[in-house]
């Protein structure tokens, strides 16, 4: 398995790919669906800016909007910015702890499985009979009644990425505490690491209440259960309480990691220690601690009185404070450095004041009197995508380009990356600083068209010009991307020059056990001080010895799979029960459903019973192959 | 550690095996982290019934006054808290290297399980022919999820622990199987917990 090893090929390629318990492979896999659904995700915003780009346009039906406008919500929040931040954590947390690997290889596995398969789940609705069509948040009072399977689609897919991403959640947690190499302490851990560990123990307490919320909605729907019917005694509001639990720290667990690659990236490229890093890592948990107190701010004007909305106003605003630590420690990080404008930093130099801009709206909107005039309209739209885009993806497309050589051992074109930074972020702020305006002319959010002579003509098209630039900078990107794979001109250790944490140590491609000897940490920036005190090389903590291994396992695929069988019978079985809600029961009913149901079950525990009755013991890495490795890469480096 | 020795003659056989290994200790963590998004589970849970106690779509359905009787919810109670306690019996004699006996309790803390359901089906049951159903209100439906997803806990329990003692039985005690018992006994004690408050909140709660 030496860099040098044959050429294998595609079937065995795809078998590795489909068996894989190593986390680097994981990570490109959540890379490519990630990728592929925020290429969805935005095709479906393509959509909206072009229906809304001009007065009374029937470009798509209305009810077709509502279906485009919950896919969008729900693909890029579920299927494309948490699995890319996936990506991310798992191409560099086992790396930057000095681990072999993650604590539960197999539930790694497992985890990027239940995305993949509950994304496609939720997608098929496309083709069978209708998308959910309630928007992202799904509110009870509408969702009930939605006619057709949309929401079922919404329910159940939402429900299997959901576990995926609890699995995932609590084995990062378990690796963060439990795999960090000697002299690794918890002040020493890079700031990735660090976002990485609160971001799943958001996740750890976030997703059961969405699990539940969904649960009730599908009982609801399909079982005859009367958790949201108010003639039976039923409270919609129990969902919006649910879901903005699960919700707001949803928030959380997509910006923390995005602020680990900033900090990552503003650190290397002003080749300095990250400013005031005890104070980052102090916010860090603060904000996922205030996270969870603030999930009524999303529902100022149900009426919780004012009491209840003081409350959530104050602990909203607090959160400025740890979020304001932040921005000025990264602006005081650049302050004097020896800045590198490389794209990745371009990203970061970006974000900060695109970020700020989100977060001081979201201030004004804390305010719960002043909330009643922004609710539900193009105000609170542009808000969170200042927020999202200029904070997550901007994120994203840095971390991206930071951490591609990491994963692929090659660089991404500088200049076509740079062309792709100018035009998004020109056209995000096209897009989305008008929409601010919009909503303060009185634009509601998810109207599906408006009337000439409101005064949102123009606005609107500029808005929609905006998208359009970055849809161009997102095929800058493809191509960038396919180019730098099809040239692969290889790099080597430290492609940046300037990597300061463990991860960039490693010789690339990464071996797959990733550390010949498990590295001894001496400080923060741990590779940094050993290019000063040891010429870059890290110290070993301990002498190269065999080391033992996971094997690959096929059961997380199939374990997945099952469930996305079951899925479908699920949903199907419900058809036309007269016990179900009407928008349900009055659908033709299906005879085969149950039996759908028993086999994606017995899969599933099939899978599970396999795994459990047959022990697997994993294998051993020679010291002598290890030793080879270590002679080939010594060679590659004179050459 | 060079190459991993699960079979720890009985001399060396250490204080905690259950995280005397490296998968042992995550298995350790991550499980009681894992119990913790339960934990989470189980609050939403109980909100949610809180929130729709006695929300009932008229008078003639029954409350929760007029349903629960703290006597056969002493019983329950007094069977899962003392099948907690043969379960912290059996790690005991885990941790001793005592196998045979590790066994017998995990079997006694099946019996107290099995009992437990028994009644608890009993009195689903009982409740059903009351006119008290998941379908019958918001109070029935939030009833029921809540009860019903800790009787699934209890079922998921129970056949995890009876699976052990069976696949155990031949290949004994070693610091490889050792984790998995504790493992067992720490969800064990999660349900029972979550019972003492069911407890409390439904039936105490209840009756009052």
């Amino acid at each position: 398995m030496a860099s040098t090893a044959k050429k294998q090929g595609v079937g065995s390629v795809l078998w590795d790919y489909l068996t894989t318990v190593d986390h680097k492979k994981i990570a490109i896999l959540y890379l490519i669906a990630g990728g592929f659904f925020f290429v969805l995700g935005g095709i479906e915003a393509m959509l909206i800016r072009i229906q809304l780009a001009v007065p009374n346009n029937d470009f798509l039906s209305a009810g077709l909007f509502n279906e485009v406008i919950t896919m969008h919500g729900t693909t890029m929040i579920f299927l494309a910015a948490m699995p890319l931040l996936f990506a991310f954590m798992n191409a560099t947390v086992p790396l930057q702890i000095g681990a072999r690997d993650v604590a539960f290889p197999f539930l790694n596995a497992l985890g990027v499985w239940l995305f993949i398969f509950g994304g496609i789940f939720l997608n098929l609705s496309w083709f069978l009979g209708g998308a959910p069509d309630a928007g992202w948040t799904s509110y009870a009072s509408l969702s009930i009644a939605s006619a057709g399977h949309g929401i079922d689609f919404y329910a159940l897919g939402l429900q299997i990425t959901g576990a995926g991403t609890l699995i995932s959640g609590i084995n990062f947690v378990t690796t963060i505490i439990n795999m960090r190499a000697p002299g690794m302490t918890y002040m020493r851990m890079p700031l990735m690491t660090w976002t990485t560990l609160v971001a799943s123990v958001l996740i750890v307490f976030a997703f059961p209440p969405l699990t539940i919320g969904i649960f009730l909605l599908m009982f609801d729907r399909m079982f005859g259960s009367s958790f949201f019917l108010v003639e039976t005694g039923g409270n919609t509001i129990i969902w919006e309480h649910l879901f903005w639990i699960f919700g707001h720290p949803e928030v959380y667990i997509l910006i923390l990691p995005a602020f680990g690659i900033f900090s990552e990236i503003f650190s290397t490229f002003s080749r300095k220690r990250l400013f005031g890093y005890s104070a980052m890592v102090f916010a860090t948990v603060l904000i996922g601690f205030f996270g969870f107190m603030v999930w009524a701010h999303h529902m100022f004007t149900v009426g919780l009185g004012p009491t209840a909305n003081a409350i959530f106003a104050v602990a909203t605003m607090a959160i400025a404070v740890p979020t304001g630590i932040k921005i000025f420690n990264w602006v005081a990080t650049v302050w004097g450095g020896s800045i590198e404008f490389t794209t990745p930093m371009l990203y970061a130099l970006a974000f900060i004041p695109s970020f700020t801009m989100g977060g001081v709206t979201g201030v004004m909107q804390a305010a719960a009197p002043a909330d009643y005039q922004y609710h539900d309209s193009y105000f609170i739209v542009a808000h969170f995508h200042y927020v999202i885009v200029g904070g997550v993806v901007f994120g994203l497309l840095a971390g991206l380009h930071y951490y591609w050589p990491l994963m692929f051992g090659n660089m991404l074109s500088e200049k076509l990356g740079k062309i792709t930074f100018v035009l998004f972020v020109i056209g995000f702020h096209t897009t989305f600083l008008i929409q601010h305006f919009l909503g303060l002319w009185g634009m509601p959010r998810r109207v599906f068209t408006y009337l000439d002579g409101q005064g949102y003509n123009t606005a609107n098209i500029v808005s929609s010009i905006g998208a359009l630039l970055m849809a161009i900078a997102v095929i800058i990107l493809v191509i960038n991307i396919i180019m730098t794979l099809a040239k692969n001109q290889r790099v080597g250790r430290d492609p940046w020059g300037d990597g300061r944490t463990l991860e960039w140590s490693l010789p690339l491609p990464v071996p797959y056990y990733n550390f010949a000897q498990t590295p001894l940490v001496r400080g923060l920036d741990a590779y940094w001080i050993e290019k000063k005190a040891n010429n870059g090389k890290m110290m070993p903590a301990e002498s190269l010895e065999d080391f033992h291994m996971p094997n690959n396992s096929f059961i997380p695929f199939v374990l997945s799979f099952g469930l996305f069988v079951a899925a479908f019978g699920a949903l199907y079985f419900a058809s036309g029960k007269e016990w179900a809600i009407d928008a349900v029961a009055d659908l033709p009913q299906h005879p085969w459903a149950l039996w759908v149901l028993i086999l994606g079950l017995a899969i599933t525990f099939g899978s599970m019973i396999t795994r459990s009755l047959k022990d697997d013991l994993g294998y051993y890495v020679t010291k002598e192959e290890v030793l080879r490795d270590l002679e080939e890469e010594e060679q590659r480096r004179e050459n | 550690m060079a190459h991993m020795e699960y079979n720890v003659p009985s001399e060396r056989w250490p204080a905690h095996p259950e995280t005397a290994t490296m998968e042992g200790k995550n298995k350790f963590v991550g499980f009681w982290i894992f119990l913790a998004g339960e934990t989470a589970l189980f609050a939403s849970l109980f909100a949610t019934y809180l929130a729709l106690k006695d929300s009932v779509p008229s008078d003639d359905h029954l409350l929760a006054a007029d349903l629960f009787a703290l006597p056969l919810a002493f019983v329950m109670t007094m069977f899962l808290l003392t099948s907690s306690l043969t379960s912290v019996y059996a790690v005991y004699h885990m941790r001793n290297n005592n196998f045979a006996k590790m066994q017998l309790w995990l079997g006694i803390t099946v019996l107290l399980g099995l009992g437990f359901l028994a009644l608890e089906i009993y009195e689903f049951i009982e409740y059903t022919h009351l006119g008290h159903t998941f379908r019958s209100s918001a109070f029935g439906s939030a009833f029921y999820f809540l009860l019903g997803t800790h009787g699934f806990h209890v079922v998921i329990g129970l056949v995890w622990i009876t699976l052990l003692i069976i696949r155990n039985a031949k290949r004994g005690l070693s610091v490889y199987t050792a984790a998995k018992v504790n493992t067992a006994a720490l969800y064990w004690h999660f349900i029972d917990v979550v019972w003492v408050f069911i407890f409390t909140i439904v039936y105490l709660l209840g009756v009052l």
